[in-house]
C-alpha cells in the first residue's frame, strides 16, 4: 500500500463511475431524522442527528465501530424497541410521519422497510418459503409463485436457484443465502431496504455480487446501508454520511465531495485512514 | 535463520500419557457399555420370561382376551391383555391432551415472551413439579381432584376413577414437555427472530411460524419422553385409579352402531399394564407360576409399545425437521 492519494481523490476509486448514472442530488426525501438522540442506559448512542435521505438512491453510513451508525439505522424500523433499555427522542420520519408517534405500528412500519443483516440469516425452510414469508405474513393474496420468482430474480439468484426452490435455504452458499435474504426482504415490495453492513461475512466475489445488485436494487428501492468497508461505500452509495464517536453525524453530502473534497478535516483523517 | 542442525524437541513422552489417556477412554466407554448392556440385559430377560409364559397362554389369547384375572380366588384364570391396554390408553390419551399442548404453550411462554425476571422464577419452579415424588401426585388426586370433580362436574364418578389419574399424569409431565421444548426453542438463533421482525412478523407469528418449526425436533422429542413417561407411570395410577380390570360396556345406537361410552371409561375405575404388574409383583406368588410369568409377558409389550413409539415419532421428526 504505498500509492500516495492523487490530487483531489483522497482515496483511489476507479470503480466510482460506474454507479453515479444516478443523479445524487434531486429527489424527495424518503427518510429523515430531526434531532435525534438515542441512549443505551446512560450511555449515549446518537447525539443529536438531523439528516435527510433521498429516495431512489443509496446513501452509505460509513464510521468507526462504536460510532453509532448501525444503532441510527435500527431507528428507522424501530428494530431498537426490542432493546430494553434503549430510550429514542427526536423524530425519524417516514414518508411525513414521525415513525416514533404513539399511533405507528412498529409491525406495520417494518413491512414498509425491509431489512438485510450482517450475517446471511435464511430460515431453515426452503428457498420459495423462505421468499414467501413475508408475503405469507403480510396477507399477500396474488400469485405468490410468480413474486417469488420475480424477487428472487431482483435478486440475482433466479438463475442459480430455479430448479431447486424446494431445497432448503441453508444449503446454499453464503454469498447465496445473502441474495436469498435480499428477495425476502423485497418481496413484500418495501420503500425503503436497510442493510447492516450485508457483505462483512462474505469473500470478495460474493461480495462484489452484492454490491452490483445494491446499485440495481436503487432503481426501484431506496437503500440505506452501513458498511465499514470505504471502498464499498465509495463504490456503491450516491451520499455518505460520516458518523464518527459518540454517535455524532459529522458530515453529509453526495458520495464523491465526501471522498474527494470533504469540509472537516475529521473526515478526511477518517477517509484516508489516519484513524478509525 | 540459526545454522543449528538441532531439531526442535518432538519426542513422543513416556508411554505414561498414552496409558492415562487411553484409561480415561476405556472409563467413559465403560460407562456407555454399561447403559446399554443393561437395556439388553432388561430385553433378554423379558423375552425369556415371557416366551415360558406364551408356551402356557397363547399369544392370541393373550392379546385379544378381554378379561383380565390372572390369580382368582374360585379358579378360571384368564390373561387378556385388552382391558388392560384400554386403561393404559385412555390414561396416556387423556394424559397427553393435557400435557402436551400445555407444556408447548408454557414453553413458548417462558422461550419467546417471560422477561428474564419471569423466567428465572418460573423455570426453577416447573423442574420442582417434577422433582414431586409420584405418590404424592397420587393421593392429591384421589383426595383433592376425585372431590372436586364429583362436587361439580361428575357427581356420579366413582371414588377411584381413570379421569382423575390422567389429570394428575398430565400435570406430572407438563415440565418434560416444557423443558426440554424450551431448551430446544431458546437455541433457536436469535438472527433468525431478527430476520422475522425486520419483514414485520408479530411476536406471535415469529413464535409460532420460525421458532417452533425450527426447535421441531427437540418438541417432539420432550413428547416422546412425556408420553413414555405416561405408559409406564404406576404409582398416580395405583393410588387414584384403583386395580379394576374392567372392559367398558358397548352400548347400541339408534342405528345399530355399537360404540363405547367413553364416561364408562374415565368415571370408573380400572387398571393399566403397569398396575397389574404391580399386583402381581406385589402378591405372594413365587417363580415359576403362570400368573408371575403373565408379569414378563406385560413388560414385553409395554417395551415394545414404547420402542414403536419412539420409532415412529423419530420417523415424523425427521420430516418436519427444520434445521438451522
Amino acid at each position: 500500500m504505498s500509492n500516495t492519494p492523487t490530487s483531489d481523490s483522497l482515496i483511489t476509486t476507479d470503480v466510482q463511475t460506474e454507479s453515479t448514472d444516478r443523479s445524487a442530488v434531486s429527489g424527495a426525501t424518503a427518510v429523515a431524522a430531526r434531532d435525534l438522540n438515542v441512549y443505551y442506559g446512560d450511555e449515549q448512542a446518537i447525539d443529536d442527528v438531523s439528516i435527510e435521505i433521498p429516495e431512489k438512491r443509496v446513501t452509505a453510513l460509513i464510521g468507526p465501530s462504536g460510532c453509532g451508525k448501525s444503532t441510527f439505522l435500527r431507528c428507522i424500523n424501530r428494530m431498537n424497541d426490542m432493546i430494553d433499555v434503549c430510550r429514542v427522542e427526536g423524530d425519524v420520519e417516514f414518508g411525513g410521519k414521525n415513525v416514533y408517534d404513539d399511533d405507528v405500528d412498529p409491525v406495520a412500519l417494518r413491512r414498509k422497510i425491509g431489512m438485510v443483516f450482517q450475517k446471511p440469516n435464511p430460515f431453515p425452510k426452503s428457498i420459495r418459503d423462505n421468499v414467501a414469508y413475508g408475503l405469507e405474513i403480510q396477507g399477500f393474496d396474488g400469485d405468490v409463485d410468480a413474486r417469488v420468482e420475480e424477487s428472487l430474480k431482483g435478486a440475482a439468484l433466479w438463475d442459480e436457484v430455479k430448479d431447486q426452490l424446494d431445497s432448503s435455504g441453508l444449503d446454499l452458499s453464503g454469498g447465496q443465502q445473502q441474495r436469498l435474504c435480499i428477495a425476502r426482504a423485497i418481496a413484500p415490495d418495501p420503500e425503503v431496504i436497510l442493510m447492516d453492513e450485508p457483505t462483512s461475512a462474505l469473500d470478495p466475489v460474493a461480495a462484489s455480487k452484492i454490491e452490483d445488485l445494491i446499485d440495481d436494487l436503487a432503481e426501484e428501492y431506496t437503500v440505506i446501508i452501513v458498511t465499514h468497508n470505504m471502498q464499498q461505500a465509495a463504490r456503491i452509495s450516491d451520499r455518505t454520511a460520516v458518523f464518527l464517536t459518540g454517535g455524532r453525524l459529522v458530515e453529509y453530502d453526495d458520495t464523491t465531495k465526501i471522498f474527494e473534497d470533504p469540509e472537516e478535516q475529521r473526515v478526511e483523517d477518517y477517509i484516508t485512514g489516519k484513524f478509525g | 535463520m540459526t545454522d543449528s542442525t538441532e531439531s526442535p524437541d518432538l519426542q513422543r513422552r513416556s508411554g505414561l500419557r498414552r496409558l492415562k489417556e487411553g484409561t480415561y477412554g476405556g472409563l467413559f466407554a465403560a460407562c456407555a457399555a454399561a447403559t446399554l448392556l443393561t437395556t439388553v440385559a432388561i430385553f433378554v430377560t423379558l423375552l425369556s420370561d415371557a416366551v415360558v409364559f406364551f408356551q402356557e397362554i397363547p399369544i392370541a389369547e393373550f392379546l385379544t382376551g378381554t378379561n383380565w384375572s390372572p390369580n382368582p380366588a374360585g379358579g378360571g384364570q384368564a390373561f387378556g391383555i385388552i382391558p388392560l391396554l384400554i386403561g393404559t390408553l385412555v390414561v396416556t390419551i387423556t394424559a397427553a391432551v393435557i400435557a402436551l399442548p400445555v407444556g408447548t404453550l408454557t414453553a413458548i411462554y417462558l422461550s419467546e415472551y417471560a422477561t428474564p425476571n419471569a423466567r428465572s422464577i418460573l423455570k426453577p419452579l416447573l423442574e420442582i413439579l417434577a422433582g414431586i415424588p409420584t405418590v404424592v401426585y397420587g393421593y392429591f388426586a384421589l383426595v383433592y381432584i376425585t372431590p372436586a370433580l364429583k362436587a361439580t362436574l361428575f357427581p356420579e364418578m366413582s371414588t377411584f376413577n381413570a379421569l382423575s389419574a390422567s389429570i394428575m399424569v398430565g400435570i406430572m409431565t407438563i415440565p418434560m414437555v416444557s423443558s426440554i421444548s424450551e431448551d430446544a426453542m431458546s437455541a433457536v438463533p436469535d438472527e433468525l427472530r431478527q430476520a422475522g421482525y425486520g419483514l414485520g412478523a408479530t411476536k406471535f407469528e415469529v413464535s409460532t411460524g420460525i421458532v417452533v418449526p425450527a426447535s421441531v425436533s427437540g418438541i417432539a422429542s420432550s413428547y416422546i419422553l412425556a408420553v413414555s413417561r405416561a405408559i409406564g407411570e404406576t404409582m398416580i395410577v395405583v393410588v387414584a385409579m384403583g386395580a379394576q380390570a374392567r372392559m367398558p360396556a358397548v352400548r347400541e345406537a339408534a342405528f345399530g352402531i355399537p360404540y363405547i361410552n367413553p364416561a364408562d371409561i374415565l368415571l370408573e375405575s380400572g387398571m393399566t399394564i403397569t398396575v397389574a404388574m404391580v399386583q402381581i409383583a406385589g402378591g405372594d406368588l413365587t417363580g415359576g407360576t403362570i400368573p408371575y410369568d403373565s408379569m414378563f409377558a406385560l413388560g414385553l409389550t409395554l417395551f415394545v409399545v414404547t420402542l414403536v413409539m419412539n420409532v415412529l415419532s423419530d420417523i415424523i421428526a425427521e420430516r418436519y425437521r427444520e434445521e438451522y
